[in-house]
């Protein structure tokens, strides 16, 4: 392969710097005062969580009075807040900067409690124990997949309408497929209207008008066959508990729609979470569609764990070739004792064609390739001393050779986002983008959580070699 | 061996993958296995590289020794009308109840009711026989919802029992319970050696134990091989800088002066060292925990050129090779 190739394949510099459209600047986003509500969705393990109590601590300490919503049952969000249990009301997150005059609530919910409060908010009370007792309804409330879509927008609801805060970051359920989270109120409402309804009240509502004599007899057929698939005690306990949801059903409609209408609204953002991994970004690619397709406004893409590295131009492959070269050299100073043939003509032919390609380094610019195989001959000739002695020489030799082989896993995985980050960039070439750099271990901590956030805020990765 | 094999995991832990791997090791050496999905990503369908699967049983891979894996992406509705025509005879009605909107009710709305239909479907394919008498699948894996809802997902139909006390679900219901809760199946969580996957696959043993479901293994995905070990990393840490520089031009990486190409790859090695180091540590904490859970243990290596039909036969071979199967 002749040099030039080489360079065209793997050189990180002039495809892996392919920007986005634009990126997406988070702080003017969190400063806003007309932004009211953050909805962070996206697929599982993405680091979702992490990005809204992330988001909601940046704004807190930008001077917002913010309160984060969480779902996820995995308590995470509570530990990175140092807050012992989340229930159902928002708690003061303590330790927060509050020098811009801000504040941070979290609250995780609490699926049971908010379906139980709605309930004893809306019936009176001798129809409220008579749900509430109900087999079928503390089944549902008890949180099967698709109930905790509906308690998520209730509270969001209610959070919104206490108007006690001026910034609600929320974190979505995390749902086999998050679009649940829009659908709630629409599948809610269709049910509600449905004629399924009807027929489960249609006993408790038998001998009404003449007219709807008919349709009755149609519907004790239907209630005969639910009864024969569910057995009659389910039945029974649907009926009943549907009969007394009855008079609460017109209040979860509108409310639902009143959510849903919110979410359209121009103070909430949406912001799509991936990982630069091939299924979460197409999540996300399915995401941005469903989002424009509901018309509710998208702010952007963030994509965490960005990898980067301070030596990219400096490709895997001749990484690698350096690593072996190093390991030969090894093998034959052991057997000769002699670090001087590593000047052999071989050896310097492997190491001209890797030299020429880091004529454009970072702070170089103007090297040209002939001084690069001068400079190289010198080290080498300085090294040798140190090569002499048989024991540590060799293994610096390794050591280089190890971190090389990182680096060039480090290449690997770079050139894998990169791809990957393309290819929905040029399906999606209008969303804004903010890369989050990958850290090596999880968050813990507000300041981890501070450190997330200001990652975000710089919307690129930092790269190893700024210092940090 | 159970024929019943469930996959779970955290999100991102590649669940699916896994259990498609799963499906080809076990159907080496002339077996069959149906690969069933529940979620309705049509994640088999990326992997396997062919269109979307509709609801139906089909072939979609061969493994070594005329083995067959097929494929089943369970679509609750269609499974709905499916159950009530098999199972009660009830096809007119059945279709009735759909124009109600009772069916989009049972299978999005009430309770659980999606989750019965799946993991009753999933149960059928592991009963269901040849006239011969020989089992049609000789292993159904399962590509479950993640560990979070695993347990509620597998112990719906407990619930289910408990709510319809009479009636053709409710015998259904203990039918699919007496096989989930069986050594016929076996519930294995995919994990990577990170904190938070760590600790959601020790809390969901902890819940499927305490439900009596049969917990299988711990298979820790995507693995990144060991560059340097603990004793390498000290004495990167150890070597002066100007070493490491005259290796670099050694190897033909430019000059080793300051300023000089071999010398500027110095910092940004260290630094990528320092990071590797960091998660080495906590990896090998994360194993000593996942080793605390007395649980067979399978480690899969992250493949470096990303997830492909040929990756996947390579994983294949690599749970073989571990004795998974």
């Amino acid at each position: 392969m002749s040099p030039d190739a080489h360079a065209q394949q793997s050189k990180p510099s002039a495809h892996h710097r392919l920007s986005p459209a634009r990126g997406l600047d988070i702080d003017p986003l969190l400063d806003d005062p007309g932004t009211r509500i953050i909805v962070c969705c996206g697929s599982g393990g993405v680091g979702k969580t992490t990005t809204a109590a992330a988001l909601g601590l940046r704004a807190a300490e930008r001077g917002r009075k913010v309160v984060v919503l969480t779902i996820d049952p995995a308590r995470r969000l509570a530990q990175s807040m140092g807050i012992d249990s989340l229930d159902n009301t928002p708690r003061r997150v303590k330790g927060i900067d509050d020098s811009g005059g801000g504040e941070l609530h979290a609250m995780m919910l609490d699926m049971k409690r908010t379906f139980d409060e709605i309930v004893e908010a809306h019936a009176d009370p001798e129809r409220a124990a008579a749900i509430l007792g109900n087999p079928f309804y503390q089944s549902l409330s008890a949180g099967f997949a698709g109930t905790q879509e509906y308690m998520a927008m209730e509270k969001l609801g209610q959070l919104r309408a206490k108007d006690e805060w001026d910034l609600i970051v929320v974190d979505t359920p995390p749902s086999r497929s998050a679009l649940d989270f829009l659908d709630a109120p629409k599948r809610l409402g269709s049910f509600l209207d449905g004629k399924l309804i009807r027929v489960l009240l249609a006993p408790a509502k038998v001998g009404g008008r003449a007219g709807m004599k008919f349709l009755n007899v149609g519907m004790s057929m239907m209630t005969g066959a639910l009864g024969k698939l569910l057995g009659g005690q389910l039945l029974k306990d649907v009926q009943t508990f549907v009969a007394a949801m009855d008079s609460m059903f017109g209040g979860f409609r509108t409310r639902a729609d009143a959510t849903y209408k919110l979410l359209q609204a121009p103070g909430t953002a949406f912001l799509v979470v991936a990982a630069p991994e091939r299924d979460a970004l197409r999540e996300a690619a399915y995401f941005v569609e469903r989002l424009a397709a509901e018309d509710m406004p998208l702010a952007g893409l963030v994509l965490n764990r960005v990898h980067g590295s301070g030596a990219d131009r400096l490709s895997a492959e001749r990484a690698l070739a350096a690593a072996e070269n190093l390991e030969e050299s090894r093998i034959v100073d052991q057997e000769d004792g002699k670090a001087g043939l590593r000047n052999s003509p071989d050896t310097y032919g492997s190491s001209e064609s890797p030299a020429s390609g880091l004529a454009d380094g970072p702070a170089s610019g103007s090297v040209t390739e002939a001084t690069e195989a001068t400079e190289a001959t010198e080290a080498t000739e300085e090294g040798s001393p140190a090569t002499l002695d048989p024991a540590p020489a060799p293994t610096t030799d390794q050591l280089a050779a190890g971190l090389l082989r990182l680096h060039a896993d480090r290449m690997q995985l770079l050139s894998r986002e990169q791809r990957t980050r393309d290819r929905f960039t040029a399906l999606h070439p209008e969303v804004a983008v903010a890369e989050v750099a990958a850290l090596p271990g999880d968050v813990h901590d507000l300041a981890g959580l501070r450190d997330i956030g200001d990652r975000l805020a710089a919307g690129r990765p930092e790269l190893p070699t700024s210092g940090a | 061996m159970s024929r019943l094999q469930v996959v779970s995991g955290k999100g991102g832990t590649g669940k699916t993958t896994v259990a498609a791997a799963l499906a080809l090791a076990l159907a080496t050496e002339g077996k069959r296995t149906l690969l069933v999905e529940v979620e309705g990503r049509q994640g088999i369908a990326q992997l396997f590289e062919t269109e979307a699967l509709p609801y139906e049983e089909r072939k979609i891979a061969v493994a070594p020794g005329s083995g067959e894996v097929y494929a089943l992406a369970i679509d609750p509705e269609l499974a709905l009308l499916d159950y009530l025509q098999m199972f009660y005879k009830m096809g007119g009605a059945g279709r009735a109840l759909k124009k109600l909107g009772a069916i989009d009710f049972a299978t999005t709305i009430a309770p659980g009711l999606r989750d019965v239909l799946l993991t009753g479907k999933a149960c059928e394919a592991v009963r269901r026989k040849e006239k011969s008498g020989r089992f049609v699948y000789d292993y159904v894996v399962m590509d479950a919802p993640p560990t979070g809802r695993v347990t509620r997902f597998l112990n719906v139909n407990d619930e289910v029992a408990g709510l319809a006390k009479i009636g053709p679900i409710h015998n259904q219901a203990q039918a699919v319970m007496r096989v989930l809760k069986s050594p016929e199946t076996a519930v294995h969580l995919v994990t990577l050696l990170e904190e938070m996957p760590v600790q959601e696959t020790a809390d969901g043993i902890a819940e499927l134990r305490a439900a009596r479901l049969p917990v299988g293994r711990v298979i820790v995905n995507m693995v990144r091989p060991q560059v340097l070990d603990a004793e390498e990393l000290e004495l990167v840490r150890a070597t002066p800088r100007t070493a490491i520089a005259q290796s670099l031009s050694a190897a033909g990486l430019g000059g080793a002066r300051r300023g000089g190409h071999a010398e500027r790859l110095v910092t940004p090695l260290l630094q990528q060292a320092e990071e590797y180091a960091e998660r080495y540590t906590l990896e090998q904490e994360q194993r000593a925990v996942l080793a605390d859970l007395g649980l067979p243990l399978h480690e899969l290596p992250l493949l470096t050129e990303g997830m492909d039909l040929a990756g996947l036969y390579e994983l294949a071979t690599e749970l073989r090779e571990q004795g998974m199967t």
